[in-house]
Order: C-alpha cells, then structure tokens, then sequence
C-alpha cells in the first residue's frame, strides 16, 4: 500500500508541475461554461436584413417599426431596388429581405388584400425557416392589429407554461451538455497521454520491474486526474449555479455519484486508448480528433439525436457521455430521484465495467 | 598535426546567473590533432562544447572556430564543424542510405557526390545488407559508427564528439577509434569528450576542466609524468578530486 | 533551397511512414465528414405529445387530429390524467402536454371563448419555443376552421388579409447538409493542420533532435519551412477530398462560385493556421502541453466560429472575439462561395483579414521562436 502511495504522489508531481497543461485543464470548463452560457445559442438574433418599400407609407412604416423593435432583426439597409438586394445577400450577408408593393397600404384598405414577399437566404436553413416564421408573425400581428375592430366569436386562447426553464435559457441546456464533454475528454486524453508517454520515453520499463503489480501503477496514473475531474465538476456547478442561475433542484450527492462514475469510465477509457497506442502523437490524435467533434454532437446537446438517422442513433447508446447528459438533467433540472435514472446509470455502470475489463486484458505486462 | 589553430579561445566564459559554468578557458587546438576534452561532470565540459559548436552564447571571452567568430560567424561555424551526441544523431524512422542522403544534402554535396560518398560509407562500415532498413534496427554499435560516419561526410575542419562510445562494447570502441583515425589522418581535427580513461590515451592532447577551470593541458605521456601516475586514470583522481563542484 | 528540399524530402518520408500517425490524419477526418454531417439538424421534427382530454367531444376530437395530422407532432399518450401525462415528461417520453378541459365545447359555444392548457418540456429552450409555436399555429388555425363552421363568410371580408409569399435563394431545397459540410471540412482541416503541425514541431524539441539540427548550416527560416510545408500540402489535400470526393458525391455540394477563389484563400487560412501551430509550439516544451494548448483554442474555435450556431446572435462581446478568429472568416468565406457564388469583390474584406492573419500570426511566431532558441 506504501508502495502504491509513493507512486500517487509521483503522480501528482508531474501533474501540478506542468503548469501550462494545468492552465488548460482548469480554464477550458470556465472558458466553455461562460461562453455556453453567455455567448452560444441557439437563437437568431439580430440577423441582418434589409427592407425594399415601394410603397414607403403609413402601413409599411408600421411594420418596419415593428420589424426594427424586435430583437431578431437588424435592419441595416433599406433599399429600393430588387438588383441590390442580390448583392446585398452576396456582399453583406444578409439573412432576408421584405420586399413591400408599391400599393400596399391601399390595397390593404380598399381590396382588403396585400402582398409582402420575403426572400431568405437558404444557405443556413435553420435560420432562413426560424426569420420567415419571426417576420411572417410579426406582420401576421399588425394584421391582427387592424381586424381589432371587429368583435370574432369563438375565441380559443392557449395558456402556455414553460416547464424547468421557464426563461428558456439557452444555457439549461447547454450545461449538463459541458459537464459531460468536459469530464469524458479530459480524463480521456490526459490519461491516455499520460501513460503512453512513460511508454515513449522508457520509464515504462523501470515501473514494471518494480515489485508494485503493473496495472496498480498505472491506475496511480489516473487518480490525480480523478481528483482534477472532482475539482472540475465542482468548478462547474459553482459557476452554473452562480454565474448562470442554474438550478440543482435533485440531489447534489447523487448528481456528484454519478458523476464520478462517469470519471471513472472516461478513465478506464483513456487507459484502453494507451494500452493499444505506442506513442503520444497516436494518443492524443485518437482523443482528440477521434472523439471531439463526436462526442460534441452524439452527447445530444448541440442537436437532438431523435433527428439523427436511425443509424446515428444507434451509435449514439455507445457514447458514455449521452447517457450521462440525460442523468444531469433529471437531477439538476427536473429534480428526479435514482428511481428515474437507474436504468441510465446501469449502462453507465455497465460501460465503465466493460472498458476496464477489455483493458485489463489487453494491458501488456510486458512490452512487446 | 600541424602548427595551425583551428580552435582558439580566449577567457571564454558562460554564466547562468550567478553560477559560473565554465570560467574564462583559454586554449587552442591544432588542425588534425585528436584533442580530448575531460572532466568530471558538473565540471562545465558540456557548456564549453555547447559554446564552441554554435549552440550557445557566451557570456564573455573570445574564441575562433576555423578561423571565424564565435559571436558573429556562426552560421560559416557550422558549415565548417561536424556534431555527434552520444543522445542522437539519426533519424531512427529513416533508412541508414535516408540519413546519409540528408545530412549529406544538407552540408552542401552535390547529388553525384552524395551517390558517392554513400557507397563508399556503406562498403566501409560494412552496412551493405543494412542500407534499406530503417536505423532503428540496427544496433547500437553500428548506430555510432554510421553516425561518426555521417557527421564527418563533408570532411569538415573539426568535428565534436559528445561521449560518442558511451555504452558500447570494447570491439565496437576499438573500431570507432580506428574511424577517428583514419579521419584524423585525413586532416580533420577531433574534439572529443569521454569518460573512458583509456581513450584519454589516444588523444594527442587532453585538457581536464575542474570547477569550470581548465587545470590541465598536455599530452597524455607529460601529464603522467606530471603527477606522477602510471594510467590517465590515476592523474584524473588526482585532479577530480578537489573538485568543489559534485556531480549529482 | 537545396536544404529545404532535403528538409522536406525527410519530413514527407517520415510523416508517411508513421503507421499509426497517417490513418488519424487522413482517415478519421474524411470518415467524420461523412457521419457527423448527417448528425447536425437543427430542424425540429417529431415532436412527442400527451393530450389530456377531459372533454371527449366532437371538437376535441377534431382538434387532436388536427393536431397529429400536422406531422410536426406525434402523439406520445392520451388519456385523462395530467400526473400521467407529466410522468411521460418526465421521462422524456413526452415534450409537451395539451390539456383539453372538461366541457370544452359546450363552453365555446356558449360563452365564445375558452381556454386551453399547455404545458412545455423547456429544457431546450428552442425546441420548447418551437413546439410551442407550432401548437399554437395549429390551435389558431383550428380555431378559424370552427368560426367558418358557424358564423357567414362574408362577415370575415370585411377584415384584411396580407398574404406573405417567402422564396429560398441559395439552397432551394432547404439542404441543412449544404451548410453544414462546408463548414465540418474547415474545422477538421484546421485541426489536423494547426493541431498536428504544431505537435510535429515540439516532438523534436522533446526529443532533443533539434540540437542537431542546430549544429548543422541549416537556417532557422528553413527549419520552420520544413516543418509547415508538409501540412500546408496535407491541408489542402484532405480539403479537396473533403469537398470533391465526400461533398460531391456524398452530399452531392457543387461549389456555385469560382474554386480558384477557394483555394486561393484556402491557400492563405492554411498560411495563418500554421503561424498560429508554430506560435503555440513555442510556448510548448512538451507534446503534452502543445496538446492542450491547441486543445483549448480548436474548442474555442469550434463554439465561437459560427459553426453551428450563429455569431450575431451573440452579445457584444462574445461577437468581438469570435470576429477575431481566423476560423469564423474562413468559414464564412466558405459558405459564401460554395452556396451563393460570391466573387473576389464580396469576399475582399475577408481576405484582408486573412491576410493580415497571416502576417501576424506568422511575424509574432518567428519573433518568439528567434527569442526563445
């Protein structure tokens, strides 16, 4: 056990003197949870766009006025004619332009019928559906506006509740998302690396001479890097709570159980990564190329996976980081007990047994 | 060995800030003399030789490198130098005829002379059926000499060695001082370092740094006879030994 | 230049001779070009729903098909319990709940209105705000199919009508892939450039062989040139596959506007990007740190470069910095050419930016690598 203990503390050496490594293991949850949180979203606001009014009179104004108060637009040109508007999408990138008939207001009062035609630039689809819809519904309000007068029957109203995020923060969202990113590709990759480099170096040798069992030494590897993820976690829910009014309306013990059983299978994961990697280079590739922009997108925060093609789907069950997603938001957000999670945790529970079982039987004893 | 100085420094000196690594060494070398550079370690041996091939800056002092400046000629320095570590030299992921091609390229031979001079090195050190293969594979001994082989490739006026035979086997020792030789015999001066008491034997001259000083610098037969040793071995204790500076 | 195709021939060599190191270049990038494309939708579809009907009537009924007959919407659970309802949300089963309250009918008929309840899974703030939306769209548009049951058409001309027409320019069918691909492409080849070159530089600083090369006449410049070059060459040629084999006939992309602009400014991000690698080389001592170094900024790059989510929408701040990122233009620039056909005069702001990139980058990396060697 002594043996064992003077090897952790090697450990922990190396990892808290590398400074620059450190800086980074701590700083990129802070720098992901403050730009999740404040900066990406997934809303359209001030998109760029132009008007082009023929008409310019009391009826277009109104629904220019409207148009510019909403935060979802930014009115940087209007322009009158139709050549313009072709390089203004080209040029300036802008994301839609309303076009108003010459006779708009006077259509409106005399046939009771006008034309609006809006052009959106498709190239992001998303966009172009979400600004139609915004300003489609904007003048349908103006139309609204006019039929005011007259008394219609048979009024169905809707009362909406927001449920668990009733602002609709984008950042409800996103959080459970970063903490599951964060703490599987740190672990992942540092350990990795962290084992593979005493392989490329040579000191491998020197520790499986020593009289400590092999794997006991490398599991001294991954235990500061289980004590940065506590840490890390720690700083995230800190900062979400604070920073972002993020709520824990579960149980913080729980929320912290699992989160250390995901620790622990990134662990066993980047310890089957070194085990089949003979040098840094490999390693690092494998978790960061390898994993990065996979586990962004199959984790489900960024996009949802019932819009994944089945297949896609499939391979999302296998990614550690979905399920734990879907743990965080249970116990933060919607405040739910083990009893709503337990069949998530056992595949938790079940990969991690996996990947520690594969990688101690393919843990060299020797090297080859 | 002949009367021209090829090497000549004067009080040169590098500090880290306050610990004086090697403290105003004054000396000279002569064209093809096999001069050995010893010392304990710690004794500033491997700051003075980083100095003298370019890789750092003195702090202070004087010194010529065939003839040019070591502050402001560094680039003509190293055209005119060969270098081998005992910690590298090749490319271990490229083939033995690879890395005679490159080192060869990069020192200016022609494409006719590199075909040349490649077959000649390979027929010499016998690596015939080990062209193709990568360096990694070969061992160490062969390593070393094909190395020596590569630093000297475009005949430069000195070549350094930093502990070239360190873990190596007596044959193979014997053989690569027969390279230093032969090159010697060709005119290129030889400065090596080496911990190997036996190999003091067959410099022409050795200098002994101690604290960062040079203490001794002579011929093997004089400095024997100065301290009245019978081995190189005995006049390196007899120096070493006030050494206030410890290795680790 | 001799020494520089010397430098170069034994960098080519030992890049391809890495077994284990070439698949990871160019294998992984190309295969997540293929899948993650497919990944990325914004779109909200197949959105589950509980209807609680309390009321069981005509209209209720009429409504609830109309509901499931939309196909934005698929029916999760109908019953009469709104716990059991909310139990389906809980368990992500269910996105939204409509509750249809006892005597629904009768009471729109008699007293004119009525209210429904609506309860909405706002984790995701979007899909919520869209769901939502959608609901109410077809509540309203139920609500006018009722008026036209009971009251005189000609009571409704007197109200005014604006009929909105909407056309897609650039991607008429609406490709989420065609925005996509491009951008994926410039974030995987900013990765395997920028991460892998930088790695490249710092292994021989770990290694100690840099000593060697320090010895030998061989410049600084050439040096730096013979560690780039080779992942300038490989930049530009997974770009290629990327956008001729996996984009053309994968996703079937054909660029509108002039490749030679492309490449060209291809040619000069690369440029940029490896100033950047160099820059970060210098920082590192070891791979490791190099590593996480370029770990840190390719996630930054990736968030704030408008690859999946916008920049405008951003705060002032946030849009600052994702504006002084080489990787937003160029993903900008990409989008521009290959959807709309921009010209050079469109794009000759961005190049200027690039440019000065480059420069910078370069200039600040050759600057600290001269101090600090």
């Amino acid at each position: 056990m002594k043996q064992f203990l003077s090897f952790v503390r090697k450990e922990f050496y190396h990892v808290f003197r590398d400074k620059k490594t450190l800086l980074m293991l701590f700083g990129l949850p802070i720098a992901l949870i403050v730009l999740f949180g404040f900066a990406v979203t997934n809303e359209i606001k001030n998109a760029k766009i132009v008007i082009c009014d023929y008409a310019k009179d009391e009826a277009t104004q109104q629904i220019i006025n409207k148009l510019e108060a909403s935060n979802q637009f930014k009115i940087t040109k209007t322009i009158m004619s139709h050549t313009e508007i072709e390089n203004a999408f080209k040029k300036e990138n802008i994301k839609l332009a309303i076009i108003f008939p010459t006779n708009f207001n006077k259509d409106l009062l005399h046939l009771n019928k006008a034309q609006v035609q809006i052009i959106a630039d498709a190239s992001d689809p998303n966009t172009a559906n979400t600004l139609t819809n915004y300003a489609t519904a904007i003048i349908m309000d103006y139309q609204q506006e006019l039929m005011k007068n007259n008394t219609i029957p048979l009024r169905i109203f809707s009362e909406i509740r927001m449920l668990y995020n009733p602002e609709l923060k984008g950042a409800t969202n996103f959080v459970p998302g970063i903490m599951a990113l964060v703490l599987l590709l740190v672990c992942v990759l540092m350990t990795a690396v962290s084992i593979v480099r005493e392989k490329e170096t040579g000191t491998m040798e020197i520790l499986l001479v020593s009289p400590i069992s092999p794997f006991l030494v490398i599991i001294s590897k991954a235990i500061p890097y289980f004590f940065l993820s506590l840490i890390n976690l720690s700083v995230i829910l800190i900062l979400s709570v604070t920073l972002l009014e993020m709520p824990i309306n579960g149980s913080l013990w729980l929320l912290i159980a699992e989160s250390t059983l995901l620790i622990i299978c990134a662990l066993s994961l980047g310890l089957l990564i070194s085990n089949n990697t003979q040098s840094q280079q490999s390693a690092m590739l494998i978790s960061m190329m390898g994993m990065l922009v996979p586990t962004m997108l199959f984790t489900g925060f960024m996009f949802p996976i019932e819009n994944m093609p089945v297949p896609l789907q499939i391979i999302t069950n296998i990614v550690p980081s979905k399920w734990y997603y879907i743990i965080v938001k249970s116990i933060m957000i919607k405040g739910l007990g083990f009893s709503a999670i337990w069949k998530e945790t056992l595949i938790l529970f079940g990969t991690t047994c996996f990947l520690m079982f594969v990688s101690l039987k393919t843990f060299k004893n020797r090297l080859v | 060995m002949t009367s021209e100085v090829v090497i000549k420094t004067d009080k040169l000196t590098k500090r880290f800030g306050d610990f004086i690594a090697t403290n105003e060494i004054t000396f000279e070398v002569y064209a093809g003399e096999i001069f050995g550079f010893l010392g304990a370690n710690g004794a500033g041996k491997t700051t003075a030789m980083k100095m003298l091939c370019g890789l750092s800056k003195p702090s202070s002092g004087n010194a010529t490198i065939a003839g040019f400046d070591i502050y402001k000629q560094t680039e003509e320095i190293k055209k005119n130098i060969g270098y081998m570590s005992q910690k590298f030299s090749l490319y271990e992921d490229l083939t033995v005829i690879e890395n005679i091609q490159f080192f060869g390229g990069i020192y200016g031979l022609s494409d006719k002379q590199l075909k040349a001079k490649s077959i000649e090195l390979i027929e010499t050190l016998g690596l015939q059926s080990e062209a193709k293969k990568l360096v990694a594979s070969l061992p160490l001994g062969w390593k070393q000499k094909l190395a020596f082989s590569v630093a000297v490739i475009h005949e430069p006026k000195i070549v350094f060695l930093d502990e070239p035979t360190g873990g190596v086997d007596p044959i193979v020792r014997r053989q690569f001082w027969d390279l230093i030789y032969q090159a010697s015999g060709r005119g290129i001066t030889i400065f090596v370092t080496t911990h190997y008491m036996d190999e003091a034997e067959y410099c022409n001259r050795i200098s002994m740094m101690v604290d960062g000083v040079i203490q001794a610098l002579d011929t093997p037969d004089n400095l024997k006879k100065q301290f009245s040793a019978n081995t190189m071995d005995e006049v390196f204790f007899e120096l070493a030994r006030g050494a206030k500076r410890k290795s680790d | 230049m001799r020494t520089l195709k010397f430098l170069l021939r034994k960098e080519f060599k030992q890049i391809f001779r890495n077994k284990a190191l070439l698949p990871l270049i160019f294998v992984v990038p190309i295969v997540q070009l293929l899948i993650l494309p497919l990944a990325a939708d914004y779109e909200v579809k197949n959105i589950n729903i509980s209807i609680v009907d309390h009321d069981h009537s005509t209209y209720s009924q009429q409504l609830i098909s109309k509901i499931t007959a939309s196909g934005y919407f698929q029916l999760a659970d109908y019953g009469t319990s709104f716990n059991q309802a909310f139990q389906q949300i809980e368990k992500d089963k269910s996105d939204l709940i409509l509750e249809i309250p006892k005597g629904f009918e009768k009471k729109l008929v008699r007293e004119n209105s009525e209210k429904l309840f609506v309860a909405v899974n706002a984790i995701n703030g979007v899909k919520a705000g869209l769901g939502g939306a959608y609901l109410n769209q077809i509540i309203t548009e139920y609500n006018a199919d009722i008026r036209l049951q009971w009251s005189q058409p000609d009571k409704f001309n007197t109200t005014s009508v604006i009929n909105v027409t909407s056309t897609n320019w650039f991607n008429k069918f609406l490709n989420y892939r065609f925005f996509m691909v491009p951008g994926i492409l410039v974030v995987l080849v900013t990765m395997v450039a920028s991460y892998m070159s930088a790695l490249n530089i710092v292994k021989e600083k770990e290694v100690g062989t840099i000593e060697q090369i320090n010895v030998t006449p061989i410049k600084k410049y050439q040096f730096i040139l013979g560690k780039l070059i080779p992942f300038w060459v490989i930049g530009m040629f997974i770009f290629s596959i990327g956008l001729f084999v996996v984009g053309r006939f994968v996703y079937g992309i054909v660029p509108v506007g002039s490749l030679f602009l492309l490449y060209g400014y291809l040619a000069i991000y690369l440029i940029a990007l490896l100033g950047m690698s160099l820059l970060i080389s210098t920082f590192a001592e070891t791979q490791q740190q190099a590593m996480s170094i370029a770990f840190f900024f390719i996630m930054i790059f990736m968030l704030m470069g408008g690859l999946f989510t916008p920049i405008d929408s951003m705060p002032t701040w946030a849009y600052y910095i994702a504006k002084s990122i080489p990787v937003t233009y160029f993903i900008e620039v990409v989008r521009m050419i290959i959807l709309k056909g921009s010209s050079f005069s469109d794009i000759k702001f961005h190049f200027v930016v690039m440019i000065g990139f480059a420069v910078l980058l370069n200039g600040l990396a050759i600057w600290n690598y001269k101090k600090t060697s």
